[in-house]
C-alpha cells in the first residue's frame, strides 16, 4: 500500500518531465527564476556517505542560507565532458574534481570564469598560480597492495613492468578517470618516448581497466580480485586510521611519483556567481579542509596542523616529484591517449 | 451520407504521409545534422588512428566469427529438432527460441555472467578440472552472448525449411531406403542452404552494430565495435570529430550490408511469425546424438534464466525494490516503452494503410515497398548514430540532458518500426485483400472503415506489434545510456551501473526485476489491446 501514492507522484511526474521537455524543446533558453540553489557537479565518491559531501553540504549550507546541491557523476574526466556536453545549457554552477592535469584543457572550452578567491593560504609542493582554479587537496599516484598477498611489492615503475605476468594490477582508464591519466602521465615522464614500449610489457599485468576510481578500488581490489590497484599515496591513512589495519599499503617506486592536485572551478554560464564564489571560498577554510583527510582521503590544499591526521605521517614520503606542464598535457594528451589505446588493444 | 465519404477518398495518402514525414523529422534531420556536422571536419585524419581503424577491425571480426558459430551450432540443433517431432518439451524450446525478442537483451547477460562468469558454475566446474578459468570478459564473452541470441533465430528460420520440406519427399526416400547420410545430403542440405546467406547477413547486421553485449561485456581498448566507440567518443572524451567520423563509417558500412542484403532477401525481423510443424513420417536416425544436441542446446538457453531467478531472492532484492532511484526508474522504463510503443505503431499503421492502398487500388507495389522500407531507416543508421546525429542538432539550442526521456522515446520507436511493420504487413494485406471488394461496393472510407472492418480484423495483430515494440523499448540500453543521467534513470541503465561497479547481487535483482516488467508489459498489453485470447 505504501508504494501506491509514490508510485503515482513518479507517474506524474514522469509524465511531467516529458511534458516539459517537450515544451523546452518548443521555447528553449527560457530563464528560470533563481532559487539560490548551488549545484556542484563531482564525482562519485565525493558524495558517497563517508565522503566529503554530507559534511560539507552541511557546513556550507548552515552559513550560505541555500541548498547545496552535489550531483555524483561516473568519473572524474567525465566532470569536464558533461559540462562541454550541456555547453552554456548546463545546470553546473561549480566544477568540483578535475586536476592540475586537466587544467588548461578545461580552461580552453572557454566554460569557465575566474575564481578571483584569494588562495594565500594554499601550501602545495608546487607554487599556484592559476586564477582560475581552486586547489582543494593534493596526492600522489602510487600502486596499493595487500600486504597479506604481495609480501614484496615492486620497488620502482620499472621493477613493476618487468615482474612477472602472474603479478596483476587493476588501472583506470585514462579518457575517464584522472588517475588513469595520472598513470599515464606518470609513465610518460619516466619513459618519455619510450612509454608505448613500457606500456606493451605492461599489458599482461593488467588485469582490467575500469571506468572509475571507486570500482578499481572497492569493487575489485578490496574484494582480492587483484593484489595491486593504481590509487593514492594517501590511501593506507583510511584503512590505518578508520578499519585499523595496516594490511593495505602504498608501494615506494624509486622513480618518484606522479602529483595530483584536485581543483574546482566555477562556469561562466552559472546564474549563481556570487554564491559560487562564495562556495570555492569556503573550499579553504579550516572546516572544509579539515574534513578531507579520513573522507577524501588526500593532503589538505592548507595547513591545518594538528588537524591533520598522525596516521598521515606513516605515508610513503615520495623521493622525487613528477608534474608534466598542463600546457604540455593539452597539447599532447589526444596523442599520448591514442598511443595507449593503440598499444591496449593490440 | 456516401457522397460526402467519397469525398474522402483522395485523402489514402494522408496517414502514410504523416508517418513518413515522422520519420523524415526524427531520422532524417539528425542525419542531415550529422553530414553537415562532417563537412566541418577531418574525417581523414581521425580515421587513419591506429586504434580507429583496430575498432574497425574488431567490429567486423567479432561479428564474422559470432556469424559463423550461430550458424555452425545452429544446424546440428535444426536438424536434430526436425528429426524429434515428438520430443518432449520441443514446442516449448521452439517458442524460447523467439524468447530473446522479449527478454532485454542486458537481462540475458546477467545470466550468462551468472553461469559462466568468475564464481559461475562453468567456472567451478574448470577449476575443479583444473583447466585454465573461462573469461566471460572480451572477445570470448562477446561471441558468447552473440551466440545465445542469435544462434535460436538460426535454428528457428533453419528448422521452418526443413519443415516446408514437402512430405512427398520424405515418401519417396522411405521408398528409396535413404540412409542418413543420404538423407542429409539430399533432401535437409538443399532444404536449408538457401536460407544460409540470408540468415548469415541478418546476423552479421545484428552482431556488427551490437552495443549492450559489447558495451557490458568488452568495451575496453581490445574489445570496442564502432558503435561503442562512438558513444565513448561522445560521453568519454566530449570528442564530436571521432564521434562524427566512426558514425558516419557506421552509416556507410550499414548501408552496404543493407545493399547486400535485399540483394540476397534477407528479412529483417526475423523470428516472428510462428512455426508450422509437419511431422515428416520418415524414421528417425541417430536418435541419442539428436536427444544430446537438443539437450545441450537447452541447457544452454535456459540454464543462464534460471540461475538468475534462483540467486534473484538475496538481501539486496528488497532494498533494491524500495530503492527511489529504482522505484523511478520503473517509471521512467514504463513511460518510455508505452511512448515508444504507441509512437511505433501509429507509424507503422499509417505507412500500412497508404501501403496497402497503393498496392491494392492503384497497383502500385513498388511505391508500397517504398513507403515499408521507409520504416527500416534504423537499419542504415543505427541508435548510437541516430542519437549523435539528435545530440548535434539539438545541442546549440539546449541542455539534452533534460530532455533525455523524449530522445530515447525517439530513438526505441525507430529501433522497433521494423518490427511492427513485419508483424503488420501479413494481416493488414489479408484483410484489406478479403474485404476490399465489399468495402467498395458499400463506399465504405476512412474512420468508419477503420472502425467496422479494420480494427475489429488488426486488433490481435496490433496488440501483439504494441506489446513487441513496447518491450523491447523497455530493455534498450543504447539510446539511454546515451542521454541518460544521474538525472534520468530507466532500469535498463541503472542494471548497467550496477554492473559496471561490479555490484553483483544487486544488478542480479535489477536484472530480475526488469525481466518481470517486460513479460508483465508484454503480456498485459496484448491482453488489453488484443482483448481476450479467444475473441
Amino acid at each position: 500500500m505504501h508504494f501506491v501514492v509514490p508510485l503515482k507522484q513518479h507517474m506524474l511526474r514522469s509524465f511531467t518531465l516529458i511534458a516539459t521537455s517537450v515544451a523546452m524543446l518548443v521555447a528553449t533558453g527560457s530563464a528560470t527564476a533563481e532559487d539560490k540553489t548551488l549545484t556542484v557537479y563531482t564525482y562519485e565518491s565525493f558524495t558517497s556517505e563517508w565522503g566529503p559531501g554530507p559534511i560539507v553540504k552541511k557546513a556550507f549550507e548552515a552559513q550560505c542560507e541555500c541548498t547545496l546541491e552535489f550531483v555524483p557523476l561516473d568519473s572524474s574526466t567525465g566532470i569536464l565532458s558533461r559540462v562541454q556536453l550541456e555547453g552554456e545549457n548546463t545546470k553546473a554552477d561549480i566544477v568540483l574534481g578535475l586536476d592540475t592535469n586537466l587544467m588548461a584543457v578545461a580552461e580552453d572550452t572557454g566554460l569557465l570564469a575566474p575564481s578571483q578567491v584569494d588562495t594565500s593560504a594554499v601550501k602545495l609542493p608546487i607554487e599556484w598560480t592559476s586564477k582560475t582554479f581552486v586547489p582543494f587537496d593534493y596526492g600522489y599516484f602510487a600502486f596499493v597492495y595487500d600486504t597479506e598477498v604481495l609480501e614484496t611489492p615492486p620497488r620502482s615503475l620499472q621493477e613493476l613492468i618487468d615482474a612477472p605476468d602472474d603479478l596483476k594490477i587493476i588501472i583506470q582508464d585514462p579518457r575517464t578517470s584522472t588517475p588513469g591519466l595520472g598513470l599515464l602521465l606518470w609513465v610518460k615522464s619516466v619513459y618519455g618516448n619510450k612509454a608505448a614500449e613500457a606500456w606493451e610489457k605492461l599489458q599482461d599485468k593488467i588485469l582490467t581497466v575500469t571506468t572509475g576510481w571507486s570500482e578499481a578500488y572497492f569493487s575489485l581490489f578490496l574484494n582480492g580480485e587483484a593484489p595491486m590497484v593504481l590509487s593514492y599515496s594517501t590511501s593506507p591513512a583510511y584503512h590505518m586510521a578508520v578499519d585499523k589495519t595496516e594490511r593495505y599499503q602504498a608501494a615506494a617506486f624509486a622513480e618518484g611519483h606522479y602529483l595530483q592536485v584536485e581543483v574546482a572551478a566555477l562556469l561562466n554560464s552559472s546564474k549563481n556567481q556570487e554564491l559560487g564564489r562564495e562556495f570555492l571560498q569556503f573550499m579553504l577554510s579550516d572546516e572544509f579542509q579539515g574534513s578531507l583527510p579520513l573522507t577524501n582521503v588526500m593532503y589538505p590544499s592548507t595547513d591545518i596542523g594538528d588537524a591533520l591526521p598522525k596516521e598521515f605521517s606513516k605515508l610513503i614520503q615520495p623521493e622525487y616529484t613528477l608534474l608534466i606542464d598542463s600546457g604540455d598535457i593539452r597539447d599532447n594528451r589526444k596523442q599520448w591517449i591514442s598511443e595507449w589505446l593503440d598499444v591496449s588493444s593490440r | 451520407m456516401s457522397l460526402a465519404v467519397r469525398q474522402n477518398k483522395s485523402a489514402w495518402w494522408l496517414p502514410g504521409g504523416i508517418s513518413l514525414l515522422a520519420i523524415a523529422l526524427l531520422a532524417g534531420a539528425p542525419l542531415i545534422a550529422l553530414i553537415y556536422a562532417a563537412s566541418n571536419l577531418e574525417l581523414l585524419s581521425t580515421l587513419s588512428e591506429p586504434y580507429n581503424q583496430q575498432v574497425i577491425r574488431f567490429s567486423l571480426y567479432q561479428a564474422a566469427l559470432s556469424t559463423f558459430l550461430s550458424i555452425v551450432l545452429a544446424i546440428p540443433l535444426a536438424v536434430a529438432l526436425s528429426r524429434e517431432p515428438r520430443f518432449f518439451g520441443r514446442s516449448l524450446l521452439i517458442n524460447l527460441f523467439s524468447l530473446s525478442l522479449v527478454i532485454p537483451t542486458i537481462v540475458a547477460i546477467v545470466g550468462l555472467v551468472s553461469v559462466f562468469g568468475k564464481s559461475g558454475l562453468i567456472n567451478q566446474l574448470i577449476t575443479m578440472a583444473n583447466l585454465p578459468a573461462f573469461s566471460i570478459y572480451g572477445l570470448q564473452g562477446i561471441l558468447l552472448a552473440h551466440v545465445f541470441f542469435n544462434m535460436p533465430l538460426a535454428a528457428r528460420v533453419l528448422l521452418q525449411s526443413l519443415e516446408n520440406i514437402p512430405q512427398e519427399q520424405w515418401r519417396l526416400a522411405t521408398q528409396l531406403g535413404l540412409p542418413g547420410r543420404s538423407r542429409w545430403r539430399f533432401i535437409e542440405w538443399p532444404a536449408m542452404r538457401p536460407q544460409l546467406v540470408s540468415i548469415a547477413i541478418l546476423i552479421f547486421a545484428l552482431c556488427f552494430t551490437s552495443f549492450t553485449i559489447v558495451m557490458t561485456l568488452g568495451g575496453g581498448p581490445r574489445a570496442t565495435t564502432v558503435e561503442v566507440a562512438i558513444y565513448q567518443a561522445l560521453r568519454f572524451d566530449f570528442d564530436l570529430n571521432t564521434a562524427v567520423a566512426l558514425a558516419l563509417i557506421q552509416l556507410l558500412l550499414c548501408s552496404l550490408i543493407m545493399i547486400v542484403s535485399s540483394v540476397f532477401g534477407a528479412h529483417s525481423a526475423q523470428g516472428i511469425s510462428s512455426i508450422k510443424t509437419s511431422h515428416n513420417s520418415y524414421q528417425a536416425t541417430g536418435h541419442w546424438i539428436n536427444v544430446i544436441i537438443i539437450i545441450i542446446a537447452a541447457l544452454f538457453l535456459i540454464v543462464p534464466l534460471i540461475s538468475l531467478l534462483l540467486k534473484a531472492f538475496n538481501p539486496a532484492f528488497i532494498s533494491i525494490l524500495t530503492h527511489a532511484k529504482t522505484l523511478s526508474a520503473i517509471v521512467n522504463t514504463v513511460t518510455v516503452a508505452l511512448c515508444a510503443g504507441a509512437l511505433a505503431v501509429a507509424t507503422g499503421i499509417g505507412l500500412h494503410v497508404s501501403a496497402r492502398h497503393l498496392r491494392l487500388r492503384l497497383h502500385k507495389l513498388w511505391g508500397s515497398k517504398a513507403l515499408q522500407l521507409a520504416g527500416n531507416i534504423i537499419l542504415i543508421i543505427p541508435p548510437v548514430v541516430l542519437g549523435t546525429g539528435l545530440f548535434i542538432l539539438l545541442r546549440p539550442y539546449a541542455d539534452v540532458f533534460s530532455f533525455a526521456l523524449v530522445l530515447v522515446v525517439i530513438i526505441n520507436s525507430l529501433m522497433a518500426l521494423p518490427f511492427v511493420l513485419r508483424i503488420l504487413d501479413g494481416p493488414f494485406l489479408q484483410a484489406a485483400q478479403q474485404h476490399d471488394r465489399l468495402i467498395q461496393s458499400l463506399g465504405i472510407t476512412g474512420l468508419a472503415r477503420w472502425r467496422y472492418i479494420d480494427w475489429p480484423h488488426l486488433r490481435k495483430p496490433i496488440a501483439y506489434s504494441m506489446a513487441i515494440a513496447s518491450t523491447l523499448a523497455a530493455g534498450d540500453l543504447s539510446a539511454i545510456a546515451l542521454f541518460g543521467s544521474e538525472r534520468v534513470v530507466t532500469l535498463p541503465l541503472l542494471l548497467y551501473q550496477r554492473i559496471g561497479s561490479y555490484r553483483h547481487l544487486e544488478a542480479i535483482a535489477t536484472a530480475v526485476l526488469l525481466l518481470f516488467l517486460c513479460l508483465s508489459l508484454f503480456m498485459i498489453l496484448q491482453r488489453v489491446i488484443g482483448g481476450k485470447a479467444d475473441a
